[in-house]
């Protein structure tokens, strides 16, 4: 095992800059996962970690070494693709040997290795079975079946369970935890899935358009996004990001003179400054009117059976500002306006210029 | 179509039946003309049953060749054939599946031009350039070998580009997974691509063998030596002159001869013939 550290890399593929600039170090043992939309690069920076993709600046290493020239098969990591990758002319348990074979180890050790990886892995069964006689869940456990038995220094992964239905996604996500938790072999784990990014980091990596937009623990990067673009895109639905201007001395969210939202602190340090006001959807309760901070009014309801989506919109007309909001009680089909509070600690404020969240 | 209509079965399969014997007839002609001797089939109108001669005629051919015409024996013929049959296909994958493979995974300088000069060639089949190869072929005292037999039909672009179409059919992932794993591009090629173009290489043999077996202008052009002849050139050489002078009992017996192994081939490939052409392994 070893730690992994990106240190201000960038990479460009001609004179699109696919990566511009990211530095992480990733702890021995720890479960990083990389998220963010597609096309953000968090693919091609696993890669270039792989060793699949060339650095085109700034330095990777694993453990004490720079691996910015190495082959991937120098880097001692094993890497599990979204597709599989599996070989499709070989058994399974061929497959799983098969990376081990070229490196010249004895038989008898290959062969412990794969038994235990396939025990591991629940895939015993299996082993004398090609890769299209299985499902796609068996299909996935072999591709990381593959990664365990060279026992390297550092798992990647590429979406792996994007290709699964939802059930088995989450099953797999589950033991994909349990595996994690039994090796302790560091983890680079790239996804677009906010949920699996959420349920299986350690600490989490938010990517957008080649840029870093917050590293953190995920219970951090929910409760305090670092920009509008984190906000948005962790949580669903996402983030309600209200514009106006602070005002009454830091106590009101104002657009156009109009009062939209009380603030349930004040923020006087911010008093006449255009902000966005950040609430999530979860964070809302319902009220009595006189107790309300913001009464939107009501668009539509969508009925989850545990929860009530209240989608609605802020001012005058339906021009006015869309906002969400998921209430844990049931609501019968309802119209007009809706009070709604929310407490100070689920209150965000972000630059409308640079997205940056604004600290009091 | 799942139909029930007792009518329509019965006249499609009339159809079919009648067609099948149209295509049937000339060569069980053939084969009974084969069976009989040179009085027999000369006379008007020719049997239609098989006679008695069988055995002779098929050794006389086998042996010695017509009495009349050719006298190279049929046999020599027949390994001629294959061994033409066999090289072409076989010279003609390793070269290609070598350099589609390059052509595909490997980056270098002027990679698309080459693979469109390689392309280009698919344009100009033997027929087209035949007399600057055999220019060539002659230049290189070639005439009467079995390299100048095979080696202007191995150097063909069908194979090549066939290959590199199915290699980039192979998903990206799997080299990088190979790459993983630490296999170098050549255990690549020999663990992964090449079983994995199994199937592509029965389908592209089974072509390739018939196409090497029919040939008939080239031969013709380069073998001169009796020892020389392929099978198709044997019955050429056999015919001389007018109808009546032909032995054609023995002339059909060593078309029956030669009739027979690119049959058996596709008999036999049949299955991974036909798997290679609609099915992959992915």
């Amino acid at each position: 095992m070893a730690a992994v550290s990106i240190r201000n890399v960038f990479k460009s593929f001609g004179a699109v800059k696919v990566i511009q600039g990211i530095s992480i170090d990733v702890a021995d043992g720890e479960f990083v996962v990389m998220v963010g939309p597609s096309g953000c690069g968090k693919s091609t920076l696993l890669r270039m970690v792989a060793g699949l993709e060339s650095i085109s600046a700034g330095e990777i290493a694993i453990g004490e070494r720079v691996v910015n020239d190495l082959e991937p098969k120098d880097r001692d990591i094993a890497m599990v693709f979204q597709n599989y990758a599996l070989y499709p002319h070989m058994t399974v348990y061929n497959n799983m040997a098969y990376g081990l074979k070229i490196q010249g180890r004895p038989k008898a050790d290959i062969d412990k290795r794969v038994q235990r990886a396939a025990e591991i892995l629940e895939l015993s069964k299996f082993l004398a079975r090609r890769p299209r006689e299985l499902s796609g869940g068996q299909r996935q456990r072999v591709a990381m079946g593959r990664a365990i038995v060279r026992e390297p220094k550092v798992f990647l992964f590429d979406e792996p369970l994007s290709n699964l239905d939802a059930k088995l996604r989450v099953q797999m996500r589950s033991e994909l935890q349990a595996l994690h938790q039994r090796l302790g072999t560091t983890t680079l784990y790239v996804t677009h899935d906010q949920v699996e990014a959420m349920t299986l980091a350690h600490r989490m990596l938010v990517m957008n358009a080649g840029k870093t937009e917050q590293i953190g623990a995920p219970l951090d990067v929910y409760a305090k996004p670092a920009t509008t673009f984190v906000a948005a895109f962790i949580g669903s639905p996402p983030m309600n990001l209200i514009p106006g201007r602070i005002a009454d001395g830091g106590k009101a969210l104002a657009s156009d003179g109009d009062v939209h939202v009380r603030l349930p602190e004040a923020r006087p340090a911010f008093d006449g400054r255009n902000v966005l006001l950040g609430v999530r959807p979860e964070h809302f309760e319902t009220c009595e009117p006189g107790a309300a901070l913001l009464s939107p009014d009501i668009d539509f309801i969508e009925l989850l059976g545990s929860d009530s989506l209240v989608y609605g919109h802020l001012g005058a007309d339906k021009s006015g500002v869309r906002m969400a909001a998921r209430l844990h009680i049931s609501m019968v089909a309802k119209e007009g306006r809706l009070p709604l509070r929310f407490s100070a600690q689920h209150m965000h404020l972000f630059d409308p210029e640079s997205g940056k969240r604004l600290e009091a | 179509m799942v139909e029930r209509r007792p009518l329509l079965t019965f006249v499609a399969h009339a159809v079919l039946i009648i067609g099948a014997a149209i295509v049937a007839f000339p060569i069980y002609i053939t084969f009974v003309a084969s069976t009989h001797s040179f009085q027999d089939i000369m006379q008007v109108p020719m049997p239609l049953l098989p006679g008695e001669h069988f055995l002779e005629n098929y050794k006389q051919v086998l042996i010695g060749g017509t009495t009349t015409g050719s006298r190279a024996a049929v046999d020599r013929m027949l390994l001629n054939s294959l061994i033409m049959a066999l090289v072409v296909p076989i010279g003609k994958m390793s070269i290609s599946i070598l350099s589609a493979f390059a052509i595909v995974y490997f980056r270098f300088p002027l990679r698309n031009f080459f693979f469109w000069m390689i392309f280009v060639t698919l344009m100009l089949p033997v027929e087209v350039r035949i007399i600057p190869t055999f220019q060539v072929i002659a230049g290189l005292g070639m005439l009467n070998t079995f390299a100048g037999l095979t080696l202007p039909l191995i150097a063909s672009a069908t194979a090549t580009f066939l290959f590199r179409q199915f290699f980039m059919t192979i998903p990206d992932e799997l080299a990088e997974a190979a790459r993983m794993d630490g296999a170098g591009p050549m255990r690549f090629f020999w663990d992964v691509a090449v079983p994995l173009s199994k199937t592509s290489m029965a389908a592209l043999f089974v072509i390739q063998f018939i196409y090497g077996w029919n040939q008939y202008l080239w031969p013709l052009l380069i073998t001169t030596d009796e020892s020389m002849y392929t099978a198709v050139i044997g019955i050429k050489r056999m015919i001389v002159g007018g109808d009546a002078a032909n032995e054609w009992n023995l002339i059909m017996a060593t078309a029956m001869l030669a009739m027979l192994p690119p049959a058996l081939v596709v008999l036999l490939m049949q299955k991974w013939f036909v798997k290679g052409l609609v099915e992959t392994e992915k």
